[in-house]
Parts: C-alpha cells; structure tokens; sequence
C-alpha cells in the first residue's frame, strides 16, 4: 500500500537595504511534494502542489523547469548581487528526462502550454532562437545528466512583464494571494518599481540525507526593487506599508514555516539601522560569498504581529553616498561601430578580485540575422591575448537556429575582459519584420557562469569573532561561490525598406520593366532593314486614278 | 524608344539636339535657377506636419517647476569653472551623483594637425562628464542625450544649470521608458567626438580617448542645448551637421510644436517665420532663409554639437537660446518646459524616427521643401552636361572630312590615349597635392617665412593651387604634341561627364553643396572650347573656379547674416575658413575637403586645360 505523499509549503521574506538606498525585496515560496513524478506511477492526487504545472511536467516528462520574467536589469554596480538572477525579458531552460525521444517536439509543445499558462509569449521560441548549452546550464537538482541533448534553452528579450503574468504566477501558490505573505502582492505596487523579476523552478531535490527517494521541489520566487528617489523624496526610510501598500497579519495556515528576513548587517561606520518592531531573533548566513546578519520575524509565532495585530516594519538608514559599488564580477556588453552593414559586439567581464584569477562560462546566443564572423573572435585581458580554455561554437543557420558560442575564460585578477566579435546585419525579407522594425531587433542577454572567491574567505585577518582553531587556513567557509551574470540584451538596427514604398516601388518597377525592358529588348532584337519608302498619299491616289486612265503608275 | 529605333527619327531628334544645343541649354541653366528661387515661394512648399503618430496624438504635461534653482545652479557651476579654469570634474560628478545619476567621466586628448587660430587651441586634452538617469524597468536598450558644452569664458553656463536642473527633475518621475543620458562635453565638437566615438567604440579620426565605463544602449535621439542668458527672446534650432546630413524632419516639427504650445518664439537660422508670403520682403526673408540653410549645408561642416551625432543614425539638433533686444522675454523654467515636453514625446516613441524626411530645406520653420521639390532644380542644371556630351560624342562619331589639296579625303586620326590620359593623371595628382602637402609641409613653410602654422597651410593651400593653374603649358611639354581638335573633344567629352557624375553624387548626398557647384561649374563646363578668347575666357573660368565660389559664398553668407564686412576683413575670414575646412576634414571627418581637393579641383583643372588646348 502506497503511503500517501507527504507535501511541505515554505514561505519567506527578504528584504535587503541596497548601497545605493533602494529596497530590495525576495519573496520566495517552496513547495516540496514526495511524489516521484519520474516513476511511472500516475500521480492524480494533488494538494499544495499546482495541478496545472504537475501535470504538464508529467505529460512532456520533465525533469527540470526554470522560467522567469523579468521587467527590468539588475544593476550590479548599484545593487551588488541578486539572490536569482534573471535577464530582461522570459527565460526558459528545461531539462527533459532520458526517456523523452522527440526533444524538440516536446519542447516545442512545452512552451505552447506555458505561454498559456503564464499568459506570455512564450509560444514564439522556436528553433530560431532556442540553443542546447554545452555546459553553462548544469541541472540545479538532484541527478547525474551530463548529455546536454535533453536540456534546452532560449530567451525572449522582448517580452514585457506585466500584471497579466502576476496574476497566473500568484495563483499556482497553495493560498493564493488571500494569506500570508503573498498578500503583499499586489501588482500596482509591484509594478511601480525599478525592478521586477518572477520566476518559477521545478526540480528533483532528495527527500531524506541517504537520498533514497526524491520529491519534487516547486519554487516560485519575486524579486522586486523600490525606488526611494521617485516615491520617498529622498529619505532613507521605508516600512512594509510603504512599499505594498499592505501590512502582514498572519501566515498561510498551509505553510509549515512563515518568515521575514530583514538584512541588518552591522557596519556601524556607515548606516546605523533602527528597525522596528525589533526583533529578539537574529541569525547569520553566508549569502554570495558575504557573511551576513539578518533580523527574523516569524509569522507563525503570534508574538511577532504585537498588540496591533499586524506585522509593518519600519527602517530607517542614514543616507549612503552615492558612488557605485565594485562588485566582484560584473559585466557590460554593447554594439559598436555605425553604419547598416556591420558591427561588432564587444562584451566586457571585470574581475575585481584583488589577487585571484576565476575562471569563468560564458554564453552568448545571437540570433541568426545577425551574420557573426567568428574569426573575429578576440579575446583580451589587460592588453594581452587570453586564450579560452574551451569554445564551443555552433554555427546558425538563416531562419533556422541561433549561434551558439560558450567559452571558459580565465579572468586574471583585477582585470578587464574583452570579448570581441564582428557581425554583418543581413537583410530579411521583407515579411520577416516585426511590426515595428525600425524600433530595431533584440539579441538576448549573455550569459556568464562564475565559481566566484568568497569575500568571506578573501577576508584573511578577520578573527575578531571567530576561534584561532578555526581560522588559519584562509578559506574556511565556502571558498567560492556560483553566480550567474547576465549581461543587457542588445538592441540592434537592421537595413530597413521603408514601408510605406512598397506601393511606389511596384509602380516605379512596372514602368521601367514596361517602358525601359520592353523598348530595350525592342531596339536589341529587331534588325533593321531598309525599306521601300512607302508612296505619299498623293501618289496613290494619283495612282488609283492612273489606273483608271489604263496609263502607267508613277 | 520607337522615337530611337526609327533611324530618320532619331536622326531628326538628334539633329535638333544639336543645332539647338545651346538655346536648350541656356533655357535649362535659367529654369533650374528660376526653380530653386521658386522653392522659396510659399506657395510652392509645404506646411509642415508630424508623420510620427506616436509623437502627433499623445499629449504629455510640462510641469518643470524650477528655472531659478536651475539659474542658481548654472551660477555655481560657472564660479567651479572659474575656479579650476577649465571643466570643473569633481564639482559636476558630485552634482550629477547627488541628483541620483549614475556618474561616469570619460578623458580624451587630441593634437590638432595645426593650430586653430580661431579658438585658440592645439594641444587639446579635456574630459566629458555624463551621467546617466536609468529608467525604471527598463533593459539599457535604448537611450536618450541631453548635452551642454562646457565653454571657456561665460558662455553656456545657464545651459549646465538647466541641464542639471532638468537631470534633477527627470529623477524623480516614473514614467520613463528609456536612459536619459546627460552630457556635459569640453572643448565643444572634439569633446563630443570623442564623447560618440567612445560610447560607439570607433576610432575614425585618431583620437585618444578612455573608454567608457557606463553605457545605455542605442541612443534614439540627442538634442544639445546652449544657452548664455537668464532670459531667452527666442530659441533658435540649428539642423545641418556634418557632411550636410540633416536629422529627420519630425525632430524640427516637434521643436516647433512645442515652442508653439508653450508660447516661446522660435526661429531656424536666426530668422522667425514670417505670414506675408505675397509681399517682396516676405518672399526675400523666406530666400535669405533658406540660403542660410543652403550655405551652412553646403559647408559640410556642424553647426552646433548635434552635428556629430547624425553620423551615427542618432537624430539630433541643437537649440541655441538667443536674447535680443526684444521686450517679450522668456524665462529658464520655460525652455526647461520645453525640453521636458520634448524628451518626454521622445521617450513615448516606440520606433526611432524615420516617419518624416531626411532631404529637405526650410525656407520657414514652418514650411519645408522636400528631396522631390528641389531635385528638378538640379536635375535641370545636371541635364546641360547631358547635352554638350551628347553634342560633343555626335561631332565625334561623324567627323568632319577634310580635303587636301589632292583631292583625297583625310580622317582625323583619332588622338591618342595618352594626350587624354596625360591631362587627367597631372590634374589629379595636383589635386592630391593639395590636400597632402599644406599639413605636411608646414614646418618646412615655418622655417623660411615669416608665418604662423595655421597662415602656413592656409598659404601653401592657396600656392599651390594656383601653381596649378600654369599646368597646360606644362602638360604640352610633355607631351611634346600638337593637340588636336579630336583631342580636345575627347578630353572635354571625358570631362564633361566626370562632372556630371560628380556633380550628381554630390547632390545625391548633400544637395546644397552639388547645387551651388553646379551653379558656377556647369556654364564653364558648357561654354569652354580651346577657341573662345583666351584672355576673357580665362578671367571667367578663374572667377568661376571652386576657390573663388567660396571666396564669394563667405561674403554672401556674411551679408545674409546681416554683418556685413569689407574686403579686408573677408578675406580674413575667407583664409580662417580654408584653414576651418581643412581642420574639420582632420578633427570629425568632413568630406568637403578631400572632395574639392581631390575631385572638383582636378575637374576644374582639365577645362582649363581645355581652353589652353592649343
């Protein structure tokens, strides 16, 4: 007798003060199922975890599925690292299972019923600009899968994110946007914003420390960014009510751990905090590579709402100067060059690590309009020529599929990285255009794949809080971490034919065929002959009457 | 082309060409004149209009509230520069950074192939300061400028102010769709190219430049805004950039709605729309107008620090505050109204504009007229060279016989190769003397006289040509040859054409410039044989030669600008001009120079050639 699936829905806050005095707030929801969708077992009983997404990763047999919308770029040098990165735009990676024998088809089918599902535009990945990543995209879960024929990829840098894809998003969580945190959750606040990111990941996570069996873990997450400047004239202060426009009155009753972090890591030179209510509970982690301290309400505790019965926190800072941050990895990508015909694009990766060199993925896919000429390719550190450990390059084919092309860099420590490939624009045909296409045409963001040193472990005469025992070798906590970067999408002009010509152009073609090609072809082929001049009038008649008279003609 | 496969037709066609050729060809230089003079004639043009729809319909609020502290900035602005003597970098980056921009400051360095005389400068080393205002939940792809130079002396501190000030207030709305970049450049036009050149990581003139750190993708549109009064009479647009490429209409015809819904005058070459159309001074101000237009486009060269951008595909002006002695004033909240307004139907565009014309001219600011209206005026001038050639290659494919005193029938033989090669080779390697050797050899100029550098290039351009104008003699010598009457005819068949198609790709690109060349080239092209008088001919041809129509375009453009100057002084100004075309060759690139040097020049040279024949 089968034992009935165990689920477990966990939901959390964090909210971060950025450097450059805007808020940063994560939601992120869990919802873990003990239910093996791998098996071939029918899985037809569903409670926390959304039907809709079960079932359609049980019907195209998927094992992995990270989606995201992001309305918005991350501002790296303003903000320091988020806690998911996404690019601008939707992103879809999928990993199928081994048993899946038409990858293509079923991707293809996959992203029909997510773009119904998540109202977005999704249907238009097709195999123009959808590319199978040798290595920058690993599975995040559980399982060995190594042959990247099952994984796919693609991004629509244009899609626009927007309150129509909150609300399909809000309602695949077990209490919807009635309790607990996702009552902040509303989207004209959520959309009044510098940043606005939503994603959703599907994966196999090991259900007990042996790993015998595994569940399925569904974790949607948001990511939004205030911006104090426009809405808050300038002060350094916010509270929930601010920000949502909604305070927290209690848990969802179905999550087994409801919390909100707030960021609080002392640095008392720069921004003493003042939070309140306080909150007895604090706790570190290791976040990014830094060690930090946060302040932790816990929402299932009745002891955090007060007398009032709603939870609003309020923070104030002192203000933060303005310079921009030196982010340990961080990137830049742009067109250069003018003119129709060609162009390059260089992408920039800096290495800010004072002493150490890390190796870094990186992946760009173009589309195919854009003529990439690989031979182009330089790759330079410091002036020098750096030269990548592993490229992988697929070539495009017109109307077909993208390029492809994935390095391993080695970025030399303090340093600047360029990556640098020309192009040649082609000219579509003229159905091939977008609506608008003098707005120009998108290449998806770049991708970059970093084992990054730990500041934690770059920190080596720290040991005010730490034990002597603990802290000879230098790299004690995790020496370094993954980050992924996504660099801006790039929009680029194609040679356009002026729309509204085509009318003119059929008229103008026709009559230099008709008047130009016909006369021409008149003049090569006809031969000329002298001719009899043919008798005036006068002569005929004269003649008529000649003959008459029985005289002979003239 | 039944009229040309009928041989007695044709024969009948071209006979009337040809015994008609030089009425039809005085018909055509006086219609093509009388055409351009007509595209003055309101009536003629057309009104303008918005073709953008994303700018014409939707409406957006002005509601700049701050003009004052924009003026006070400015001032403060002004006493930083003072203080430092040269672009304040650490005031302006502080300023830029505590109104919530992102700050970047980029270095350059430029040595002049010589020195500019007119502004003083040969080493030139500066740095631009920019910041950039991200929009919200917007991907960095898409961008819009505000520039204001930082110029020595007291000028267009007012315009820094309301920069700053605009920067300020753009901050704290949430309605933007793309990147507002505001500049700030040094050193005018060097500052900005290199400014363009790093953001498009081009290298065209070799310039020194750092490269940028911060960037916001494809720029849309760029206005650049002067300014050196607390309160402006009007406001004037400046279009022609460099090469004579103008920013699309749609750029001029928001400028003008606005300044019409905002109440503030506004002008296009210093001179304001006029209603009387059928009066004689209304019709003459709209023809000083556009004359305006015709010679700045003509120059080549910008007309403000927009003219840079245009290169780039990026549609920009530049908007000039003047202050008259006018009793109506506008005040800086105003104009920053104005420019909100604009950025703000900037920002809502969806697509770059392209709705409206890139080929026009603007007698008015309210009228245009388009590349279909002026053509024909060039069309008519360019249909001359088309005659004579067809006339000369009649005369050649029948050649008259001679008899001798035999009695048999003599062919001309046809002139050789050479004696057509001869004079095309030695003309254009003039030509390629005068754009190489005035650089190259000032030093040596320096050495034995007594002038400066800028005198020296300036002189050496004009030496040599004019030393060119002894080379026919020189040409014969060494051909050591009778020319023949064929020759000459080759030669001017060869050159009459050259012209042509010089002339018409010139137009082609920039309309003003081949126009007015061909004003002056196209009746010496017609009417110069070896047999006309020499000495007469030769003053017409001098008085016609491309040297001399910019000699003359100086004084005309000083007396349409209404400052007037006498011989002395023009020809002061005609010597700083050459030396100003050669340095904008240098500096961004304009085509001017290496054109008349290296192809109008050696034209000119072989119809000369032509009447020192024999």
């Amino acid at each position: 007798c089968a034992r009935a699936p165990m689920y477990d829905f966990q939901e959390e806050l964090v909210i971060r003060p950025l450097h450059s005095g805007d808020i940063y707030a994560s939601f992120q929801f869990r919802t873990v199922w003990d239910a093996d969708f791998m098996g071939d077992q029918k899985v037809s009983h569903y409670r926390l975890f959304p039907k809709s997404l079960g079932q359609v990763i049980t019907k195209f047999s998927v094992r992995e599925l990270h989606i995201s919308f992001t309305q918005g770029y991350w501002r790296t040098m303003q903000w320091g690292q988020p806690y998911l990165p996404s690019p601008p735009g939707a992103e879809l990676w999928v990993w199928f299972q081994d048993t899946v024998t038409d990858v293509d088809g079923t991707w293809k089918e996959l992203t029909n019923v997510l773009s119904g599902i998540f109202c977005a535009s999704l249907n238009f990945i097709d195999s123009t600009n959808t590319v199978q990543p040798s290595a920058s995209f690993k599975p995040l879960g559980i399982g060995n899968v190594t042959d990247h024929s099952f994984l796919r990829y693609a991004t629509l840098p244009r899609e626009i994110v927007c309150t129509e894809n909150l609300t399909p998003w809000k309602k695949l969580l077990p209490c919807g946007s009635k309790a607990g945190l996702s009552v902040l959750l509303k989207s004209e606040k959520l959309f009044h914003s510098t940043f606005h990111s939503q994603a959703v990941h599907v994966r196999p996570v090991c259900q007990d420390p042996q790993c015998r069996t595994t569940s399925m873990e569904l974790r949607q997450t948001l990511n939004v960014v205030f911006d104090l400047h426009t809405s808050g004239q300038g002060k350094r202060e916010w509270s929930l009510f601010k920000m949502f426009s909604r305070t927290l009155t209690e848990a969802c009753p179905l999550a087994s751990s409801s919390k909100v972090y707030v960021d609080v890591t002392d640095n008392p030179q720069v921004r003493p905090f003042e939070l309140s209510p306080a909150t007895p509970l604090l706790t570190q982690a290791v976040v990014l590579g830094d060690r930090r301290t946060y302040s932790v309400y816990d929402l299932t505790q009745q002891a955090s709402f007060g007398s009032s019965r709603s939870l609003n926190m309020l923070l104030r800072w002192k203000a933060a100067d303005g310079e921009m941050l030196r982010p340990l990895l961080h990137s830049e990508r742009y067109v250069a060059g003018y003119g129709l015909q060609a162009g390059e694009i260089h992408t920039l990766i800096y290495n800010h690590h004072p002493y150490r060199a890390f190796p870094v993925l990186l992946l760009s896919a173009v589309p195919w309009y854009l003529r990439l000429y690989i031979h182009t390719l330089t790759v330079s550190s410091k002036g020098k020529d750096n030269r990548p450990s592993y490229i992988h390059y697929q070539p495009s084919k017109d109307r077909e599929r993208p390029h492809l092309l994935e390095m391993l860099l080695q970025l030399p420590p303090n340093s600047v990285t360029e990556v640098t490939v020309e192009f040649e624009r082609a000219l579509l045909k003229w159905t091939e255009y977008t609506p608008d296409p003098n707005h120009g045409f998108y290449v998806g963001s770049s991708v970059i794949s970093a084992l990054v040193p730990s500041v934690v472990a770059m920190d080596t005469n720290s040991t005010l809080d730490r034990p002597l025992f603990s802290s000879f070798f230098p790299c004690k906590e995790e020496a370094s971490y993954f980050m992924r970067v996504y660099t801006e999408p790039l929009l680029v002009n194609l040679p356009t034919p002026d729309f509204s010509m085509p009318y003119n152009v059929i008229c103008l073609t026709c009559t230099v065929v008709a008047v130009g090609y016909g006369s021409l072809y008149n003049l090569l082929t006809r031969t000329f002959q002298v001719d009899e001049p043919s008798p005036g009038l006068a002569k005929r008649i004269a003649n008529v009457i000649r003959r008459f008279r029985g005289v002979p003609l003239l | 082309m039944g009229l040309l496969s009928d041989p007695n037709r044709r024969r009948a066609l071209i006979g009337m060409l040809t015994r008609l050729n030089a009425p039809i060809c005085m018909i055509c230089y006086m219609a093509g004149v009388a055409w351009f003079m007509g595209l003055a004639f309101e009536p003629f043009t057309l009104r303008t209009y918005m073709s953008e729809n994303a700018m014409g319909s939707t409406m957006v609020e002005e509601r700049f509230p701050a003009g004052e502290r924009a003026l006070a900035t400015g001032r403060e602005f002004a006493a930083h520069k003072k203080k430092t003597g040269g672009m304040p970098v650490d005031w302006l980056v502080r300023t830029m950074q505590a109104r919530g921009l992102e700050v970047y400051t980029q270095r350059f360095s430029r040595k002049l192939p010589f020195p500019d005389e007119d502004k003083e400068r040969y080493m030139v080393k500066g740095t631009n300061v920019y910041g950039i205002l991200r929009a919200p939940r917007a991907p960095r792809t898409e961008a819009l400028v505000l520039s204001a130079p930082c110029s020595p002396g007291n000028e267009n501190n007012q315009a820094v102010g309301i920069l700053l000030g605009l920067a300020q207030y753009f901050r704290s709305q949430i309605y933007w769709a793309k990147d507002i970049i505001f500049l700030v450049n040094e050193h005018d036009l060097i500052g900005m190219q290199a400014w363009l050149e790093g953001y498009h990581h081009t290298n065209t003139t070799g310039m020194d430049w750092s490269p940028l750190q911060g960037r916001g993708g494809s720029i849309q549109a760029a206005l650049s805004l002067e300014l050196s009064s607390d309160v402006v009479t009007s406001l004037d647009l400046v279009l022609e950039g460099l090469n004579g490429q103008l920013p699309n209409l749609d750029l001029a015809n928001l400028f003008y709605a606005f300044c019409q819904k905002i109440g503030v005058l506004c002008t296009t070459q210093g001179k304001l729309p006029r209603n009387d159309w059928d009066t004689t001074s209304g019709y003459s101000h709209a023809v000083q107008t556009m004359m305006l237009m015709v010679l700045k486009q003509a120059s080549s060269r910008p007309w403000g620090d927009h003219g840079l951008f245009l290169r780039y595909h990026i549609e920009a002006a530049s908007i000039k505050g003047v202050n008259s002695f006018r009793p109506y004033k506008t005040d800086a909240t105003t104009v920053g109204r104005l420019l909100e307004g604009m950025y703000r139907k900037l920002n809502n565009l969806l697509e770059r504009l392209h709705q409206s014309y890139f080929f026009y001219l603007m007698p008015s600011l309210t009228r245009f007229v388009s590349i279909g209206y002026y053509m024909p005026a060039f069309g008519l001038l360019a249909l001359i060279l088309l005659l004579r050639a067809l006339d000369l290659w009649v005369q050649l494919s029948s050649p008259p016989t001679r008899t001798t005193e035999d009695g048999v029938e003599v062919v001309p033989a046809s002139p050789g190769v050479l004696s057509i090669l001869t004079p095309l080779v030695i003309s254009h390697l003039t030509g390629v003397a005068l754009y190489t050797l005035p650089v190259l050899s000032q030093e040596l100029a320096v050495e034995h006289f007594p002038v400066s550098e800028t005198e020296a290039v300036v002189l050496t351009a004009i030496a040599i040509y004019t030393a060119g104008l002894a080379l026919p003699h020189n040409t014969h010598r060494l051909l050591a040859g009778e020319g023949t009457e064929q020759g000459w005819k080759v030669l001017k068949l060869v050159a009459v054409l050259y012209l042509a198609v010089l002339l018409g790709c010139t137009a082609l690109i920039n309309f003003s410039l081949g126009f007015i060349l061909a004003l002056t080239l196209v009746p010496l092209a017609a009417f110069i044989t070896p047999h006309v008088p020499k000495t007469l001919s030769a003053v017409v041809m001098v008085i016609l030669s491309p040297g001399l129509t910019l000699l003359f375009a100086v004084f005309f453009f000083q007396e349409l600008q209404e400052t007037p100057v006498t011989l002395q002084e023009g020809w002061m100004l005609y010597l700083s001009v050459i030396s100003q075309g050669i340095l904008d060759h240098a500096l961004y690139g304009s085509l001017l120079y290496p054109l008349a040097a290296l192809l109008v020049y050696p034209c000119w040279l072989l119809f000369w050639n032509i009447l020192f024949w024999k």
